[in-house]
């Protein structure tokens, strides 16, 4: 199958599929990943590494909470607000949930029109994306600051184990880290967007290299990383 | 398998990609300096790791006179011998190993032996040698600040890393080194993304994944893995300065420090250990793959034969790649943790012995009837597989857990560990600056005092670590400052001792003479020509020597062949370079040869 592919090579490549045409991609010169950019390509790679730290975190969180001497606090508790007089558990990481699920429908959008050479309805509709951004960041500086005035501290909280403390503003702070950069840089595009950059494929400032709307979805690649890792978050610290 | 023409007419795929945009600078300052082009880094990465290597090479002599005569050197204390011991080991294997071998000849000989133009991000590429720097200066710091630098191990374990009593435990000298590694972190990944993408999407026409060189494969697999293994690290460093800075316990449990119980409880000072671990074995291999890949370029070109069983050779490295990722607990047989763990992680690391067998018996049938030219690197080369089969074989004894529980902790890991990823990868970094010193400057390394240098490395480093393996055996510990009072040790281990620190004295001071070298034949050394070797990978075949910004002048090279036809029966001459078209033959041991 290989030795077909190579002796054959774009030929091969057009007709092949499922896992021959993988082996004849892989074995083809130039491109192992044919027709992917190399910012795509790197994007990608970079999110698997991010996977990785993810991981880390949540494995570490999780064999400190199974490790752990003193009773785990019940986060159904601990992240309930009650709100005229009625007490809601996990009310506002439900609403935090939302909107940043709601910011990667935007980003989705955004990627859309981007292909489309919509100019202003991308940079728009990636405005918006970044504003759903800010308000996730947002709801959590006010978590924290909830939880820190009730007396959280990495160190130690009033509820139980330290360590729920310890992982709680490590995993959500790494995290909120993510989406602030995040934030940061879907600024930067839709100003590239708005001005224009793409479609006069201006070049950076610092690369010297051309703009294309590619930049758009590579955006969105990470965008979308950062709500998938929230929806791990969500579900082994809150949901726990 | 190799080297069938592209296409049923002979011709080479055509090019559906465009030629890269180049980021040409304007200044001195941009071309030497903040320069973007991936030669430049590369030298100034290597230069950087060099010279690291140099302060780490004079910790390990202070260790050295300690072991030998304890008690001659009063500067010595414990605190500064557990100073030394932590700088010494992380300097090597971080920043020296993992930074020459990737960010160095990554950098260097990735878009030459590819045939592109540069890595594909280069502004990144530049940040990452300048984040390197970065954290290779609060490293070095850290000898400045109040309390000296951290006396851990270079394994940083908790709870004694951050406890008083360890130099630089309630200091600066953990919380500098733990920021260290992170900024190193930081900086390598944005080089590695570029590695990786660079031999994945930015190959010349005609360079299929099976034609690379060896060498590429190597730091190509050794840079996807460093990316999923510095996670880890990044972690765990993250973790151990929250239990540092703000307090918490994630590696703390209850304990008592000096008579006072801490504030601390519940942490696991295991979990410190996997993390560790998961990046430390990777690490082991992330440092030995790209010498693999170095080390079968320099056999089959000064050998004068096609490497034997080149995609044996590949699968192999990527099944070492692989298989390291589910060995780190065998780091970790005394440290109590599940007994059954210990079943699993010895049958996976004896199981790596496969793939590495495969390898080093595909060396020696590279080298069987090969025309074999003695010259500096390829005498380095030899060394290392001669060293690193040494080092293997013990690491079968500390391999099994019944043969590892009373060797842990003795003078035998060392010897172990130095022998397999300190010995080996630097005769292979040595033969490498050797080898290709000539395309970097366009003159030839002093063959006189290069054959010098190795004969007293080679000879001196067995001198060292050979005796080490006794000293371990008779149950002498490592990390001991002083083992004088000792009863079990007998006085011909104290002579052994001095023995073995006077010849690292000597093999260091030689370390100069090659310093010298370097230097000496940037004006003096003889011209190279393009192709001193008469290899045939790309790097060598660029129009000018050293090659000039963007490599390949106008026109990027087209590859028609694999890497290693030497030799070919029928050819002019003994060497047919990869963008040579003409002659095919099949390659013998290939599938359908």
């Amino acid at each position: 199958m290989a030795e077909q592919a190579l002796t054959d090579l774009r030929t091969t490549h057009n007709e092949a599929s499922g896992l021959r045409s993988v082996a004849a991609d892989f074995s083809s010169d130039r491109q192992a990943f044919r027709n992917v950019s190399w910012g795509k390509a790197m994007m990608w790679i970079f999110l698997l590494s991010d996977t990785f730290v993810f991981s880390c975190f949540l494995i570490s969180y999780m064999t400190a909470r199974m490790s752990t001497t003193v009773p785990w606090p019940n986060p159904s508790e601990v992240f309930a607000l009650t709100i005229g007089g009625v007490t809601l558990p996990l009310i506002l990481i439900a609403i935090m949930t939302f909107v940043l699920i709601s910011s990667s429908g935007t980003m989705a959008m955004a990627v859309n029109f981007g292909y489309r050479r919509d100019r202003k309805k991308t940079a728009v509709l990636m405005l918006v994306t970044a504003l759903l951004g800010a308000t996730f960041v947002g709801m959590q500086a006010f978590e924290w600051t909830k939880l820190i005035h009730e007396g959280a501290r990495p160190w130690a909280n009033p509820w139980g184990a330290a360590q729920f403390g310890s992982s709680f503003f490590m995993i959500t702070g790494f995290h909120g880290t993510h989406v602030s950069f995040g934030v940061l840089f879907l600024l930067i595009i839709a100003r590239k967007v708005w001005r224009g950059d793409y479609d006069h494929e201006r070049r950076g400032y610092f690369t010297s290299r051309k703009g294309r709307y590619e930049a758009v979805e590579i955006m969105g690649l990470y965008w979308h990383f950062v709500d998938l890792v929230w929806v791990f978050i969500f579900a082994f610290f809150y949901l726990w | 398998m190799v080297d069938v023409p592209l296409g049923p007419t002979g011709a080479v795929a055509p090019a559906d990609v465009e030629d890269v945009e180049l980021y040409h600078p304007h200044s001195w300052v941009t071309k030497y300096v903040f320069s973007q082009d991936a030669k430049i880094i590369a030298i100034q990465y290597s230069f950087v790791a060099l010279s690291v290597g140099l302060i780490a090479l004079v910790l390990s002599w202070l260790m050295r006179l300690q072991l030998g005569f304890p008690g001659v050197f009063s500067f010595i204390d414990a605190n500064a011998y557990y100073q030394f011991i932590t700088m010494h080991g992380m300097m090597m294997v971080v920043y020296v190993l993992t930074a020459l071998f990737l960010g160095g000849f990554g950098n260097y000989l990735i878009p030459l032996m590819v045939g592109a133009r540069d890595m594909v991000f280069p502004y990144i590429n530049m940040l990452s040698f300048w984040i390197y720097l970065l954290a290779v200066l609060v490293l070095v710091a850290s000898f400045f600040a109040p309390g000296g630098p951290t006396g851990a191990g270079w394994t940083l374990y908790p709870p004694q890393a951050i406890l008083s009593g360890t130099p630089g435990g309630q200091d600066w000298g953990i919380v500098l080194m733990l920021a260290s590694l992170m900024i190193f972190i930081i900086g390598f990944t944005m080089g590695g993304l570029n590695y990786v993408v660079t031999v994945l999407q930015a190959r010349a026409r005609g360079m299929t994944l099976m034609r690379m060189p060896l060498t590429v494969w190597g730091i190509f697999t050794a840079s996807f893995m460093a990316l999923l293994a510095f996670p880890a690290l990044f972690v765990g460093a993250v973790m151990m300065l929250f239990d540092r800075i703000f307090g918490t316990s994630f590696f703390m449990p209850a304990i008592v420090e000096m008579g006072q119980p801490l504030d601390r409880n519940g942490g696991s000072p295991l979990l410190f250990q996997h993390l560790f671990w998961f990046f430390g074995h990777p690490e082991v291999y992330i440092v030995a793959l790209p010498a693999f890949g170095i080390v079968s370029d320099l056999i089959s070109t000064h050998a004068r034969r096609n490497i034997f069983g080149y995609r044996m050779m590949v699968w192999a490295l990527l099944a070492i790649g692989a298989l390291s990722f589910v060995v780190w607990a065998h780091h970790m047989y005394v440290s109590g943790m599940n007994p059954y763990f210990g079943f699993f992680f010895a049958t996976t690391t004896l199981i790596i012995a496969v793939p590495t067998a495969i390898k080093v018996y595909n060396w020696i049938l590279t080298l069987w009837r090969g025309n074999i030219h003695l010259t500096v690197p390829m005498l380095f080369a030899l060394a290392f597989i001669v060293t690193f089969v040494n080092g293997g074989l013990t690491g079968l004894f500390l391999g099994n857990v019944v043969v590892d529980v009373p060797l842990s902790d003795t003078m035998f890991v060392v010897a172990h560990f130095h022998m397999v990823m300190g010995v080996a990868p630097i005769l292979v970094i040595f033969g490498a600056i050797y080898h290709w010193y000539p395309k970097v400057t366009g003159r030839m390394l002093n063959d006189t005092l290069g054959k010098l240098h190795f004969w007293v490395t080679f000879l001196g480093a067995y001198a060292i670590f050979f005796p080490m393996h006794y000293l371990g055996l008779m149950g002498i510990p490592r990390r001991y400052h002083d083992i004088a009072d000792m009863s079990f040790v007998p006085p011909s281990a104290h002579t052994l001792n001095a023995f073995i620190t006077i010849v690292a004295l000597i093999v260091g001071a030689t370390q100069l003479v090659f310093v010298f070298n370097l230097f000496w034949s940037l004006r003096h050394g003889r011209p190279s020509g393009g192709n001193p070797w008469q290899a045939t990978t790309l790097e060598w075949q660029t129009p000018e020597t050293p090659p000039p910004h963007g490599n390949w002048g106008k026109d990027l090279p087209v590859v028609y062949r694999w890497a290693y036809d030497y030799s070919v029966p029928g050819a002019d001459q003994d060497f047919l370079p990869q963008n040579q078209p003409g002659i095919t033959r099949t390659v013998p041991g290939s599938s359908h040869g």
